[in-house]
């Protein structure tokens, strides 16, 4: 089975999205279609008193106004409003009481004829409150932080800190060399490009068909069904194509909500887009406040560390992810703590964003490990080897694989990191102050549950469906690449369904588990239309397969072929035609092999190169090499592409990427991609990716995935550079231009 | 209905607008569903007629004047190629030609163009044939979500036709107005290049 699996392959959505044929959640089109506009919330915590709709329904074309006081009838428990990936807690309701838990909460929906009319008519809602005090500041909240909950199973377990090894108060007082720092990570937004959007239609007999911007049709379909008491049967989600996601459609957002509420209402069909900055009323990634002691010996190995992180969540749920684990994973250490407290914030609740926990976790843990180079004067790359792990330092297993010597060597070598003078401020290029910094990075390789169904026509096309999410990481091609191969026939013969809740069952799309969990999925189940195949083939007259086994058979050119003996074949067709069929279709659940006994990650070296202007205190990121180790790629361009777009992620987070609140008001001040910068094109230059070859056998196709793994480090590499480059150690990002200006 | 996933068989009035052509102003671009109303009675509800030539076919509409160009397109012509990511001329993502210049749609109003010629992302392949520029962002792998595609597309003609991008910073610097949340930045660069090498 090769072919297409590894090799360099063009989306095969791509004539649709360059065509703009690909359809997105707000270009579905119903008769009788209404718009909503939200009216949102001026405060950030109280209640609702009074809302004055008088002015919106004189407005022409104004069809109703929804608010808490007349929306439909939703459940009144928070189990019904828990989806597949909610944290602890009381998940928020829209619409459904007089209650203002943060500034821009929806509470109140206008429908109208057209989006004109809705829009002006919800500038016309009057709203009294009395307004409660409070908190939107981490900083004034310290004295007030919550450990995070003790986990009450497993699955829970997998983000608390990890248990303390040795004695590290006396180990760090005692080291030959020691590196305190506190760093800090501000919210930040995902900002993908689509709005978040629901086009709800609503049938004739109550059914509901959902277009939304989703990550997870399922979740979606669960949700609703939840919060609204209806029937699986009754509720249809779609989302073929998503413009970007990042972990911010991981949750059904209350967009949808608000888009069933007058659908059911009014009995009929209806639109609520978001507007851009609605969209920063939604989930963030949570600002984060870490401290990290670091001790070592004069060797440069490792004898303490101790990190203690700070991140925020809302009132009402409990939102955090694994972050002190990647340094307790990473480094070996005999003494350490580990510490992850809360702090409760009037906002809403936090959410995952792209590496959630080790995006923010692993940039204080290897700007640590870059500023205890200096101390130790080795060189930082030279560090991470003397310190290199071949066993997972939580746990004492082995790694599945973990090729990440290859990225460090592999990774140096394309930069020319040998070349580097270690002296902060001695490297120049045309009168910019130029900076080398490299960095490490560890995700996880997971693989969860899925469902694949596969129909194989007689002629040689084939239809694989699976209610899993594209949402630009390539799903759609990958698919069709390992089921091509799965099934012996061209990519051009696969068509793939996904990202409707009606296909068979899949996790959201998140976490880089989907590559994994749908391409072995995929295998599964074209396994069992082989055996199919083969089943019928024996009983055909003079079979040349009579005594071959399951695992001995291949397809391959149309032809159901032995693998010991490639003379022994038939044609598909023809077994089809023999069994009296047009088309064998399978449908099965592939589940990961339990594989406790070994760590499964994911890691990356990149080296990072910035010029500073020295007047000025502009930082452009001249050049980053990005080296992976990632387990079995499936597509060498996507998944470059996957890893590029991490590089410019992490250029935004490193330099530019900040969502600011007004704590008089608890609201976001530059709700807008103008004011909340994130690169353009004028800030990418020079990206190099890398992967290194890292066979693996967890799972049969060996793939581990990347949506995350790019982004983790990228930060730190950026910032060790302006170190490097301008002697100034900046702790807290973004790295701005008057953070560094005034450096000589 | 039909199969949702290509939609509901109801295509906001587009085709009865192409049919209706220049020949009167009559309001076909109601909003989907709703009832046709009378040119007098839009004229009384503060609907305002406009034309405009869209990928070269002419378009006579009465709208609401505070109807964007790119609602217009989205909303009641069905060219929903042309995105909108935020809507105050941040993103780029609705970028259009206008006479050949890129403009971000849902800065400006539709009447405003009355008498224009529009290109729209449906409008840049020349009948079954890909624009060089698709051609090439798909040979990049110049997109992933493909939400700011359109956009990123359509600047690209126009700078092309403008002339004015002779290098990649050039490029970089010219194609900044369009946000890739996805980072496709040096793919759309390198496939810009070769678009230009081409034509």
């Amino acid at each position: 089975m090769a072919g297409y699996i590894g090799t360099s392959q063009s989306r095969i959505d791509g004539v649709k999205k360059v065509t703009g044929a690909a359809k997105y959640a707000a270009e579905f089109n119903a008769p009788g279609l209404a718009y909503g506009s939200i009216v949102a919330s001026t405060i950030a915590k109280g209640r609702i008193v009074h809302i004055d709709t008088s002015g919106a329904k004189r407005v022409p074309s104004v069809i109703d106004v929804i608010t808490h006081q007349n929306r439909p009838s939703m459940a009144d428990n928070d189990k019904a409003y828990k989806d597949d990936v909610a944290p602890l807690g009381s998940p928020f309701r829209p619409l459904y009481d007089n209650r203002v838990m943060f500034n821009g909460q929806p509470i109140a929906l206008v429908v109208a004829e057209t989006s004109e009319v809705a829009r002006d008519a919800a500038s016309r809602i009057r709203v009294e409150y009395t307004e409660e005090p409070h908190v939107t500041n981490l900083f004034q909240q310290l004295d007030a932080t919550i450990s995070v909950p003790q986990p009450t199973n497993p699955s829970e377990a997998v983000f608390t800190p990890p248990s303390a090894r040795g004695t590290p108060e006396q180990a760090l007082a005692s080291a030959a060399v020691r590196h305190e720092g506190t760093y800090y990570v501000p919210i930040e937004n995902h900002n993908a490009m689509e709005l978040f959007t629901a086009t709800a239609v609503y049938e004739p007999g109550g059914k509901l068909t959902v277009y939304n911007k989703t990550q997870g049709v399922q979740n979606v379909q669960r949700y609703v069904c939840g919060v609204f008491g209806m029937k699986p049967e009754d509720v249809r989600v779609l989302s073929p194509f998503m413009g970007g996601g990042f972990g911010s459609g991981l949750r059904p957002n209350f967009e949808v909500v608000l888009a069933v509420q007058a659908a059911l209402a009014l009995r009929r069909p209806v639109r609520v887009v978001l507007t851009r900055p609605q969209m920063y009323a939604l989930g963030y990634r949570p600002a984060m406040l870490q401290r990290i002691a670091i001790g070592a010996n004069s060797g440069g190995t490792l004898d303490a560390i101790t990190h203690d992180v700070i991140t925020v969540t809302s009132q009402n749920e409990t939102f955090f992810r694994q972050e002190t684990g990647w340094s307790a994973l990473l480094y070996k250490s005999a003494n350490a703590t580990y510490a992850h407290r809360l702090a409760r914030l009037d906002r809403p609740t936090s959410s995952d964003q792209r590496a959630p926990g080790a995006a923010t976790a692993v940039y204080a843990l290897e700007c640590a490990m870059d500023e205890l180079a200096v101390a130790l004067k080795i060189d930082p790359l030279d560090l991470r080897m003397r310190c290199y792990s071949d066993r997972d330092q939580i746990r004492d297993r082995p790694y599945s694989s973990k090729a990440l010597r290859e990225c460090y060597a592999q990774g140096a070598a394309a930069f020319g990191w040998d070349k580097r003078n270690p002296a902060p401020r001695s490297m120049r290029d045309d009168g910019d102050l130029v900076g080398w910094g490299m960095a490490t990075g560890v995700w996880d390789a997971t693989q969860m549950p899925i469902t694949v169904r596969i129909a194989l026509s007689a002629i040689g096309h084939a239809e694989v469906a699976c209610a899993t999410s594209d949402i630009g990481t390539g799903t759609y091609t990958i698919m069709a690449q390992v089921a091509a191969d799965s099934l012996g026939i061209p990519l051009e013969n696969v068509s793939i369904k996904l990202g409707d809740s009606a296909l068979p069952p899949s996790p959201v799309e998140g976490g880089s588990w989907i590559a994994a969990s749908v391409s072995n999925g995929i295998a599964t189940t074209a396994a069992a239309i082989r055996e199919n195949l083969l089943q019928i083939a024996k009983t055909m007259p003079n079979t040349p397969l009579a005594n071959v086994g399951p695992d001995d058979v291949a397809l391959a050119g149309g032809d159901l072929v032995s693998r010991l003996d490639a003379t022994r074949a038939v044609a598909i067709v023809d077994v089809m035609q023999h069994g009296g069929i047009d088309r064998i279709a399978q449908e099965k659940t592939t589940s990961p092999v339990q594989d406790e006994d070994r760590a499964h990650n994911t890691h990356s070296a990149t080296f990072a190169e910035v010029k500073v202007d020295e007047q000025l205190g502009v930082i452009r990121v001249a050049r980053v090499v990005s080296a992976v180790a990632a387990g079995r790629i499936l597509n060498t361009k996507t998944a470059a592409s996957q890893i590029l777009g991490s590089v410019v992620w992490g250029i935004g987070m490193a330099l530019q990427e900040e969502t600011l609140i007004d704590h008089r008001f608890g609201r976001v001040m530059n709700a807008n991609i103008a004011e909340y910068h994130v690169p353009v094109n004028a800030d990418v230059y020079d990206i190099k990716v890398i992967f290194v070859d890292e066979p693996d056998d967890s799972n049969p196709l060996g793939v581990k995935g990347l949506g995350e793994i790019g982004l983790v480090g990228v930060a730190a590499a950026i910032a060790n550079a302006v170190y490097h480059a301008t002697g100034k150690r900046v702790r807290d990002l973004p790295i701005t231009l008057d953070k560094v200006i005034g450096v000589a | 209905m039909t199969d949702p996933e290509d939609g509901p068989t109801f295509h906001p009035t587009r085709r009865d607008v192409i049919a209706a052509g220049a020949v009167v102003p009559i309001a076909m671009a109601l909003p989907p569903g709703a009832a046709a109303q009378s040119p007098s009675v839009a004229a009384a509800s503060g609907r305002v007629a406009v034309s405009l030539t869209i990928n070269g076919t002419q378009h006579v509409l009465t709208i609401d004047p505070r109807t964007t160009l790119l609602d217009l397109l989205r909303e009641h012509l069905d060219l929903t190629g042309t995105k909108k990511g935020c809507d105050q001329g941040q993103c780029g993502a609705c970028t259009v030609l206008s006479d050949g210049r890129r403009i971000n749609s849902c800065l400006t109003f539709a009447v405003m163009f009355e008498g224009r010629h529009i290109t729209t992302i449906e409008g840049l392949a020349a009948g079954g044939t890909l624009h060089p520029l698709q051609q090439a962002f798909i040979d990049h792998d110049a997109f992933q979500c493909g939400y700011c595609t359109p956009g990123q597309l359509c600047s690209a003609a126009g700078l092309m036709a403008e002339g004015r991008a002779k290098t990649p910073d050039e490029i970089r610097e010219l194609m900044s107005g369009n946000i890739c949340r996805c980072g496709a930045y040096p793919n759309i660069v390198a496939a810009i290049q070769q678009a230009m090498g081409r034509s």
